[in-house]
């Protein structure tokens, strides 16, 4: 196996072009040239707001007030104004709350399950259920997080369901993070599937066949022979859908605002708070790049998994 | 192949990039520059505002020939109009030339070197007489200087529905003169009257600065006690009548005179009040603005005729109904020039009028918004348009206002944060004042901070 995956690169010496040992300057500059547009469009819209973002987060830039009129370098004050506050501890608990049950968990499990579910399903069955699930996917966030708040509030559909069990709360109030979790795992496990139906898809029939032949139960094909086999893809959904996550704000806002209190103020609520009901521009640069860094350690994490059980 | 197309893709791609950047370039650069801008918050279905610009701008251009008005509505809920009005104002080639500023935020924009002084202008204006000192101040800069020419003002105090108090027993004309005049009240309505809620006092973040002002600092103020003190540019840290305040606003909530906290802590509150508590009859008393008879007049959110009969008036006592008695917070808003307007003539020409006695007058009534001019407050037209303005207006001389500080949306937030923990539980009045008194201190600096 190990032969065939890798194959030794053909060997190329060094200068043996002779047209690239002529001109070699030259030739690079008139490919470059058509690039120029783009790349400098991409130095100032992309690399711009990214270098000012940076830059912002270590000054005292605020919308209004002192931090506007005198814009002064304050170095890490930001940093530990934030790792000091109590609401941003909170908030970073709850954004990893967030993130694990709803992406890791939730999205990720329940995409595969229909993935899987929806291989050995009759066409009609598995026409109307992708059709569902994607249905929730091209809804818009704010009506997503909309039809959500009235779902759960008080005088809500699922209220008026279980009016019999003597449950009735508003879940929006008593259990904010789970349901706007909920939500989100209703709104993102569509990526999820259609990512795994692909991947699925492509596990040759005989390798689950001879599975089936040595014996193998379905539940230990699952986990000796179809997860290897999709490895790579359940990597990469991990990596999208918790990126995804991360930076989830329109449905919160819209469901919760973040309430009751700071009781689902994830990260890019607080942010939000800070830089624009604050006006704190610096602060919230700041724990921009504080979420950008959440966002880079789980994206390690996943490296290395994958790293490691290749 | 792979490659070429590539190159295709990114050369298209740039091209299109740069026509649109060169289409937003000369739609900017072609809007009419000799027009006064004016800017000002629309949001929801409430058009006074509009109205009133609209047909103030027909009678200025018909009166100016040659001049023009050019209205630029920011259509944002409050928070958000500031933010946008500030990233307009921070650059010359978005910059309105006339703002409409809240006086609880016009200092900061003041700090930020937003807005230029109105005193050149001020001092050879022969209506500046006119206007009450207390509003006068309400746009003053630490520097002495004015920087807004205010429109009208607000106060509060206790609405009550006279049907419900009279149900339980309680005087028609219902005047208590201490907290706990109120709470007595409270308890023989909830007894009495089922299904009512004997009153509203906002408290939590959802409801925002409503909560801080209407709910927190009615009672706060009614200590005689105060959150800033100008003179040492101190904030009241530690303070037992921050404790007060807090501790009686937990035996409203804990003894369920107010609304369930799921129902306070809902963003909606503001509105439910207003258009649903009130009208059908299901809340008694609340501590509410001199606007809320907007709601129920034929052009606003909750029609409700029968408003006139069933709803009074009280003033919001202090705390032991010790000297003024009464205590009311106030607001307003101001009309404010920006540093960066084009024409500072031609802009202050646009503020007199928007501020003169005929329109000022106009605009008060159409919004029952409390007279800053006098001659307004006296005028039979406005004392006869809504049966409350008499009364609203009489709370002048008690009223306060927030502290003028750059610092005070910040400690106005922690004061929501505050009474939250104590609605809910999550904290004794006593953890949630230690609590307010620290996160006080990280906001302004511990040197700034006394018991006051």
């Amino acid at each position: 196996m190990a032969t065939l995956t890798r194959p030794t690169p053909p060997s190329s010496p060094p200068g043996v072009d002779p047209h690239r040992r002529t001109h070699p300057l030259r030739v690079d500059i008139a490919r470059a040239l058509p690039l120029t547009p783009a790349v400098v469009l991409l130095l100032v819209f992309l690399a711009g707001p990214i270098v000012w973002c940076c830059y912002a987060a270590f000054t005292n830039t605020a919308l209004t007030g002192a931090g506007s009129g005198a814009t002064q370098f304050v170095g890490l004050d930001n940093f530990r104004q934030a790792f000091g506050s109590e609401a941003f501890r909170n908030s970073v608990v709850l954004t990893l709350v967030f993130t694990v049950l709803s992406a890791v968990v939730g999205q990720n499990l329940l995409g595969l399950a229909l993935a899987l579910l929806q291989k050995r399903s009759a066409k009609v069955v598995r026409t109307l259920v992708g059709t569902a699930v994607i249905g929730a996917w091209v809804i818009p966030e704010v009506v997503a997080g909309y039809v959500w708040y009235a779902f759960l509030s008080k005088d809500g559909t699922f209220n008026e369901l279980i009016a019999g069990l003597g449950l009735s709360q508003n879940w929006l109030y008593t259990l904010p993070i789970l349901a706007v979790s909920l939500a989100n795992v209703w709104r993102g496990t569509a990526f999820s599937m259609l990512v795994y139906n692909a991947a699925l898809s492509e596990i040759p029939q005989e390798i689950e066949e001879a599975a089936e032949m040595d014996g193998a139960t379905g539940l230990s094909r699952l986990r000796y022979v179809t997860i290897p086999m999709i490895r790579r893809t359940v990597t990469t959904n991990l990596m999208l859908i918790t990126l995804q996550t991360l930076s989830v704000f329109g449905l919160i806002y819209t469901m919760t605002k973040g309430g009751p209190g700071t009781k689902s103020q994830t990260l890019p609520l607080y942010m939000y708070e800070q830089a624009f009901s604050f006006s704190q521009l610096g602060y919230g640069t700041a724990i921009a790049l504080v979420l950008l860094a959440v966002g880079a350690v789980f994206s390690v994490v996943y490296m290395r998994l994958l790293r490691e059980e290749a | 192949m792979r490659r070429r197309s590539f190159l295709t893709a990114a050369g298209l791609g740039a091209g299109t990039l740069f026509a649109t950047a060169a289409c937003g370039g000369e739609s900017s650069g072609s809007s009419d520059s000799t027009a006064v801008k004016v800017a000002y918050q629309q949001w929801g279905s409430g058009t006074i505002m509009k109205d009133y610009l609209s047909g103030l701008k027909t009678s200025y251009e018909g009166a100016n020939p040659g001049k023009s008005i050019e209205l630029v509505p920011i259509v944002a809920s409050e928070n958000d109009y500031y933010t946008k009005l500030q990233l307009m104002m921070r650059s010359p080639r978005t910059s309105p030339d006339v703002v409409y500023e809240d006086t609880f935020l016009i200092n900061s924009d003041i700090t930020a070197g937003y807005l230029q002084p109105l005193d050149s202008f001020l001092g050879s204006w022969d209506q500046w007489d006119q206007f009450q000192d207390t509003a006068k101040g309400a746009a003053k800069a630490a520097d002495g200087k004015t920087y807004g020419v205010p429109d009208g003002t607000d106060t509060r105090a206790l609405w009550f529905n006279k049907q419900l108090l009279t149900q339980a027993g309680l005087p028609e004309a219902w005047a208590p003169t201490s907290w706990d005049d109120i709470l007595t009240a409270c308890r023989e309505i909830k007894g009495k009257v089922p299904g009512v809620t004997p009153i509203n006092i906002y408290a939590g973040k959802a409801a925002g600065e409503a909560a801080s002002m209407q709910g927190f600092e009615m009672l706060f103020y009614g200590t005689g006690s105060t959150l800033y003190d100008v003179a040492s540019d101190k904030w009241n840290v530690a303070s037992p009548e921050f404790r007060d305040a807090l501790t009686v606003l937990k035996t409203f909530y804990d003894e369920k005179l107010c609304p369930d906290p799921e129902i306070a802590l809902d963003a909606q509150i503001s509105n439910r009040v207003g258009e649903e508590f009130l009208p059908g009859s299901t809340l008694a008393i609340a501590l509410d603005g001199s606007w809320m008879s907007n709601n129920w007049l034929e052009t606003g959110g909750a029609p409700w005729p029968e408003w006139s009969q069933l709803m009074a008036t009280t003033p919001m006592p202090t705390k032991d109904g010790s000297a003024p008695g009464k205590i009311s917070m106030s607001g307003g808003w101001t009309w404010a020039m920006t540093k960066n307007a084009a024409n500072a003539d031609e802009a202050w020409k646009v503020i007199s009028t928007l501020t003169a006695f005929e329109n000022n007058l106009k605009y008060n009534i159409a919004n029952a918004s409390v007279a800053v001019r006098k001659d307004v407050a006296q005028d039979p037209e406005y004392t006869g348009s809504n049966q409350t303005l008499e009364f609203f207006s009489s709370l002048v001389p008690v009223t306060q206002y927030r502290p003028q500080n750059t610092d005070y949306p910040r400690v106005s937030n922690e004061i929501q944060v505050a009474m939250e923990a104590v609605v809910t539980g999550q904290a004794s009045p006593t953890e949630a004042a230690d609590a307010y008194d620290e996160a006080v201190k990280g906001i302004v600096g511990e040197e700034k901070t006394a018991t006051l």
